[in-house]
């Protein structure tokens, strides 16, 4: 039940007539009516009321001596957290918190040389209090990121200032990952990744910029990030299917795929395999396929021997009941086919041309325009032409009866052209093709018959063989009874 | 491991070597089979092409002689089927029926055809034959199946998950065909391959089936081939095996010596710890049933340990599936064990900060109950359950407030009394006030069972305000959920306590706007009227269930048809006669010609429970006066009407009055009046044969399967709509065109109807 539903005591007068006819109001109807929520973090339970704050002197105020002195009373004062689902409670401390977050971005964008050694332990405390909580559970539990509005995190006014100051901090020419790292560590960052599942998109974005600079930052942790990031995405592809960074992470990935040192060590190639194709069977997969599909071909653009793995990975997962996914994937087959080396395309050819094929003639006239479009594309045509004599064949059955079976006039119009364009790469062949149609499609048919007739036959051969084994079963059963009556 | 089978080894012009039992209609392959490396070891999955067999309990094949070897799928079928008929002599199955047939040799027929359609393109013909797996293993025999099925299998392991997964099903029962017991092992090498691949379903699956044949192992086989097995996927290098492993440590290990023992149990212990999560899920989720199996000392000296670090693992996806390991660890240990060693980490659960986990130990919280025991209980639980009750997160409070019968109904009935009412009940009240519907709605499921427990003076005193509070939520799930289980107050208090309540509760239910919400509270009425009696119902519920009969949403005419006909069966003829039937025949006059074709809905479900007199007296002259109904749907409803109603109907009636009707249906001008009166005339006309009267002047009305084109054609509008589900009616039959009266509202529901199918139940209203 949604909460949309009215107050019992308007509820019978109130209903409009539609309403009442059917009783389901459209998606995006009730969408309007609710309004935008927002959630708080888990972290908030029975803790009491908070400590009321009081405001610190301006950094600006103290002496040097005193700055860092102060600096770290400011950086232990926004560690106490507010609960931001109460809007009207601890006004005033939040207020202060938010000035002194603001006066810390500030302070340490614009001053040199006040990230010293012992600030780091302070600071990564400051940013584990405020950011690292449990994620709640979504207020909607058939959340549809496509469809839905995000629920925001309520908390943001100082969240957001938190990761202001953490990219500030990081970014920072004073910076010392030697330093750093003994708080930034395996543990951090594996809570850090944890919080790419939040819904609301804005953090998403945030926590990408932090993720990237620990990455380029940390030596030592990046292995470890790419490994939790490849469970996480399996976690996401066999367990959960439910994780709202996945587009966030492959966008870094896309990043950090494009630093890999040639040759390509197994555990990227095994990442490759094992991770990103299968991740083209997800259900939410419009969501990151174009962040996707760039590390596939950052992938290929860096050896171009995993064309053929990957261009098989995907035929295998090729979808078989959605047309929308289906567009997606021949959005990245031509993306990969952009730079397949010939000799490449010489391996795929038969099994890629063949699920071209399909998709030329499937009813759906996005997917077979998609798949059409194809033919508009040089490189690709140039290698069509090259290997003609294989392609042709595969494909002019479906695109002759589409030229005139389509329902869809425009499919048709494409349909010729490229049939057009075939024909004038190789005229003979296509004239042969075009002779022994008819003939194909009757084998076909005869065969067709034949399995029906085989499988017929096998049914008739069942029903005898039970048969057989009942009166066996039945002789044995006399044969022993007989024994017995001896 | 497995020899080469001979039979794969068998290559072109070898033949002569090899006798075959009968001439082999095999193509032998050309190609070389991918094999394992002679160390055995452990194989990769190779991913290429797959012969597998189905369980079909034909049995009986003589052992044919096959020839199974295929090419890897890259030659062209033609140039295949050339070969095959040059070399082997006969036709290969690709070359059609008669062929094969002509061998005459019926036996090798089926696993011709299965080993063709393997090689199709079509996944759903290769999985067809996939799960005909066992007649080829049938034919082949026990030996064959062992030496050359088999082996095949393993190496030469199909893509597709789905079949995969049909092939992993399948070997589970393969033991009997490999020759039983002695040999359930060589089912272990594609299992193991199927055990390691990437998707999920597979590989459980796959697990299952190791589970299953390990049972049929004997003891020596099982430390000689599975045990073996499972310490190669425990160390796997990619995680999928390992995970896979976590599923066999408990049925190998009762069976096996102490040294395999003490190995068993440090691979799960590596398992336990692994650094992929994925591993340590599948192990915390295993570590309930591995600690069954284990001896109590190894139990406390080594589960023990597994399980607090599991408890506290960085991920909350696996602490909380270490929840579900605490039930069962916790019936293993004596309660000094238990306190000391498993209840600081339950206590650290039920507060953890991730509220999965303390949703978890909500969800599981009666068997953990169970499980420790009443003292433990007392002291800790209900402590920690009251926690649960006043969660920040609605989703644990929810999952605890459904547990609040059973956490009551399982304590010590010594002593329970106070305890509910002291220690439960002040969280319960705060509950029903609670902000989220899920909760309210959760509570409001079992709270009615409490008064059972707490006897009358309790349930007047301390439930009843709060039933009260509920049956007035502002949320129809809470009303409702509290209106489904009144029965459990009636024991204990009667009904009338509530009475005064209820009325406006399923007043307001009754026109909530929600159909699902009326269509529930329908569904309710018989046993409301039971419980409140004939008198209220009367005077209170009827212009209720008469109102539903013309509701605006087909589910709910319906379900209000067939609650009057449950009304008829609890209070009797007489009152249908007196209340009901006069009400519904009334409606036969409405302009309204949903409304009208709702009286014929009504006679088909009262007439049987009224008899057949008031039907032959009451209904069906109604039923006849609406033959001549402009509306096209109301005719061809009267012809099923009359169907329906005919074999209440005496031979009389159905020969003076039904028939003539029916015979001018049956030339009505609208075909689904004609197709329906026809029906309608083969039947009566059979009961009448049946009754042995004479049939004359009626022409037996043809067929109904006659008329071809109807069943190429959308049945009318109107016909079993509601459960064909939301068909976009607009102009199908053009003899729908005569719209008669079609309401605003109904319009605008049929447009609605059309978008948001899956939600709406598909009226007869959409369009006359």
């Amino acid at each position: 039940m949604s909460s949309s539903s009215p107050p019992p005591g308007a509820a019978s007068a109130a209903i409009s007539a539609a309403e009442k006819v059917d009783g389901f109001t459209r998606k995006s109807v009730r969408k309007a009516q609710r309004q935008k929520r927002s959630q708080g973090s888990s972290q908030f339970r029975s803790q009491g009321s908070q400590p009321e704050l009081h405001p610190l002197p301006q950094l600006k105020d103290a002496t040097s001596n005193e700055q860092q002195e102060l600096f770290c009373q400011k950086l232990q004062q926004c560690c106490i957290l507010f609960d931001f689902m109460d809007s009207v409670s601890d006004l005033k401390s939040k207020e202060i918190k938010r000035a002194t977050l603001n006066e810390l971005v500030e302070y340490v964008s614009t001053n040199r040389g006040v990230i010293v050694e012992s600030a780091y332990s302070d600071i990564v405390k400051m940013i584990s209090a405020n950011i690292f909580r449990t994620l709640p559970p979504s207020d909607n539990p058939d959340f549809d990121p496509e469809e839905d509005e995000p629920t925001l995190e309520a908390s943001w006014p100082h969240i957001q200032l938190v990761y202001e100051f953490f990219l500030r901090f990081l970014e920072s020419p004073d910076f010392q990952p030697s330093i750093a790292k003994r708080y930034i560590d395996q543990k951090f960052v594996q809570q850090l990744l944890e919080l790419f599942d939040s819904e609301d998109p804005r953090e998403r974005d945030f926590l990408k910029t932090v993720l990237h600079r620990i990455y380029g930052k940390f030596l030592g942790l990046r292995a470890f990030i790419r490994k939790q990031i490849n469970n996480i995405f399996l976690r996401f592809i066999y367990e959960t299917e439910h994780f709202n960074g996945v587009a966030e992470l492959l966008e870094i990935l896309g990043s950090i795929i494009n630093g890999f040192a040639l040759p390509l060590k197994a555990e990227h190639k095994q990442f490759l395999m094992k991770v990103l194709i299968p991740m083209h069977t997800a259900k939410g997969l419009a969501l990151f396929h174009a962040q996707l599909a760039y590390c596939v071909v950052q992938f290929l653009e860096k050896d171009t021997t995993l064309t053929e793995p990957v261009i098989r990975g995907l035929l295998k997962f090729w979808p078989k009941t959605c047309s929308q996914k289906e567009v997606m994937f021949l959005g990245e087959i031509e993306e990969i086919l952009d730079v397949i080396e010939p000799t490449q395309f010489k391996k795929i050819e038969e099994p890629l041309f063949k699920q071209i094929s399909k998709c030329v003639s499937s009813s759906h006239f996005q997917v077979a325009e998609r798949a059409l479009y194809f033919w508009n594309n040089e490189y690709i045509l140039s290698l069509i032409e090259e290997n003609i004599d294989k392609i042709l064949p595969i494909m002019f059955g479906s695109l002759y009866k589409i030229s005139k079976e389509h329902w869809n006039p425009t499919i048709v119009a494409l349909v010729y052209n490229v049939l057009k364009t075939l024909m004038e790469m190789n005229g003979k062949l296509f004239d042969d093709l075009t002779s022994s149609y008819k003939a194909e499609r009757q084998r076909e048919k005869k065969k067709e018959l034949e399995r029906e007739e085989l499988w017929k036959k096998l049914e008739e051969l069942k029903l005898k063989k039970a048969l057989e084994k009942q009166n066996s079963a039945y002789n044995m059963h006399s044969i022993l009874s007989n024994t017995n009556d001896e | 491991m497995n020899h080469c089978p001979c039979f794969f080894r068998l290559k072109k012009g070898h033949g002569g070597s090899f006798r075959f039992l009968s001439q082999p209609i095999f193509w032998i392959s050309d190609l070389q089979l991918p094999r394992r490396g002679p160390g055995g070891g452990r194989h990769q999955p190779i991913r290429v092409w797959v012969h597998p067999p189905r369980r079909n309990r034909t049995s009986g094949l003589s052992p044919a002689s096959l020839g199974a070897g295929r090419g890897l799928g890259a030659k062209p079928a033609a140039a295949t089927s050339r070969r095959r008929k040059n070399m082997a002599g006969a036709a290969g199955p690709g070359t059609g029926a008669g062929a094969a047939g002509g061998d005459g040799d019926d036996s090798l027929y089926p696993i011709a055809v299965l080993i063709d359609e393997l090689r199709n393109e079509d996944v759903q013909l290769r999985l067809n034959s996939i799960k005909k797996l066992s007649t080829i293993a049938l034919a082949l025999g026990v030996e064959r199946t062992r030496t050359e099925l088999l082996p095949f299998l393993t190496d030469t392991i199909y893509d597709e998950d789905e079949v995969l997964l049909a092939l992993a099903e399948q070997l589970g029962n393969f033991t009997g065909l490999v020759g039983g017991p002695d040999f359930a092992h060589c089912l272990l090498p594609p299992l193991e391959s199927l055990a390691t691949v990437e998707e999920t379903v597979v590989r459980d699956k796959a697990v299952e089936s190791l589970r299953q044949i390990s049972q049929e192992h004997t003891s020596v086989a099982l430390e000689a081939h599975f045990v073996p097995l499972v310490k190669r996927l425990a160390s796997g290098d990619w995680f999928t095996s390992r995970t896979s492993a976590c599923g066999l440590f408990s049925v190998c290990y009762p069976r096996a010596s102490n040294a395999i023992k003490a190995e068993i149990r440090q691979h799960f212990r590596s398992l336990c710890s692994d650094d992929t999560p994925m591993v340590r899920r599948a192990a915390a989720a295993k570590l309930g049933e591995f600690a069954k199996v284990l001896e109590l000392d190894s139990v406390k000296s080594e589960i023990v340990p597994l399980f607090t670090n599991l408890a506290s693992d960085e991920q909350d996806s696996v602490r909380l599936l270490a929840v579900e390991a605490c039930v069962s660890i916790a019936q293993l240990l004596s309660q000094e064990d238990l306190e000391a060693l498993v209840m600081p980490i339950l206590r650290q659960a039920a507060e953890d900060k991730s509220w999965r986990v303390r949703y978890m130990v909500a969800d599981k919280f009666s068997e953990l109950q169970k499980a420790v025991g009443p003292k433990i209980t007392q002291d800790d639980l209900i402590p920690a359950f009251q926690n649960l009750l006043k969660d920040c997160e609605a989703e644990v409070r929810a999952a605890a407030a459904h547990k609040v019968k059973e956490l009551c109904e399982n304590l010590p009935i010594e002593g329970r009394e106070t305890i509910i009412m002291d220690q439960i009940l002040p969280f319960i009240k705060e509950l029903v006030s609670d902000t989220n519907q899920h909760v309210k709605s959760a509570l409001a499921s079992v709270i009615m069972g409490l008064s059972t427990i707490l006897g009358k003076e309790n349930t007047i005193e301390h439930l009843l305000p709060l039933f009260l509070a509920q049956l007035k939520d502002e949320c129809p799930e809470v009303r409702l959920n509290i209106i489904s289980n009144l029965d459990c107050v009636n024991e204990v208090i009667g009904i009338r306590q509530l009475s005064q309540s209820l009325l406006p509760a399923i007043v307001e239910l009754a026109e909530d706007a929600k159909w699902r919400v009326r269509l529930a509270i329908i569904e309710y009425m018989p046993l409301l009227a039971g419980q409140l009696g004939v008198e209220f119902f009367d005077e209170k519920l009827n212009s209720l269930c008469m109102a539903w009969l013309v509701d605006h949403v087909y589910a709910i005419r319906e379900a209000a048809t067939n609650n009057l006909m449950k009304l008829v069966q609890k209070f009797g003829i007489e009152w249908a006669q007196n209340t009901i039937v006069p009400k519904v025949l009334v409606m036969a006059n409405d302009p309204n010609y949903l409304h009208r074709m709702t009286t014929l809905f009504c006679i088909n479900v009262l007439s049987e429970a009224c008899g057949q007199e008031i039907t032959t007296k009451q209904m069906l002259p109604i039923v006849l006066k609406m033959a001549g109904d402009q509306v096209a749907n109301v005719r061809f409803n009267v012809a099923k009407s009359l169907q329906k109603i005919g074999p209440i109907l005496d031979t009389d009636a159905l020969q003076e009055e039904v028939k003539p009707v029916l015979q001018k249906l049956g030339q009505d001008e609208d075909m689904d009046v004609k197709y329906f009166a026809q029906e309608a005339m083969s039947v009566v006309v059979q009961r009448l044969r049946k009754l042995d009267l004479p049939v004359k002047d009626c022409d037996e009305p043809s067929a109904p399967g006659a008329d071809k084109n109807h069943f190429l054609r959308p049945r009318g509008p109107g016909e079993d709509a509601g459960k064909e589900g939301a068909a976009v009616r607009g102009g199908q039959s053009p003899c729908r065109a005569q719209v008669e009266r079609l309401e605003s509202s109904e319009a605008s529901y049929i447009l609605v109807a059309g978008s948001v199918a899956p939600n709406v139940p598909s009226s007869s209203s959409s369009l006359s």
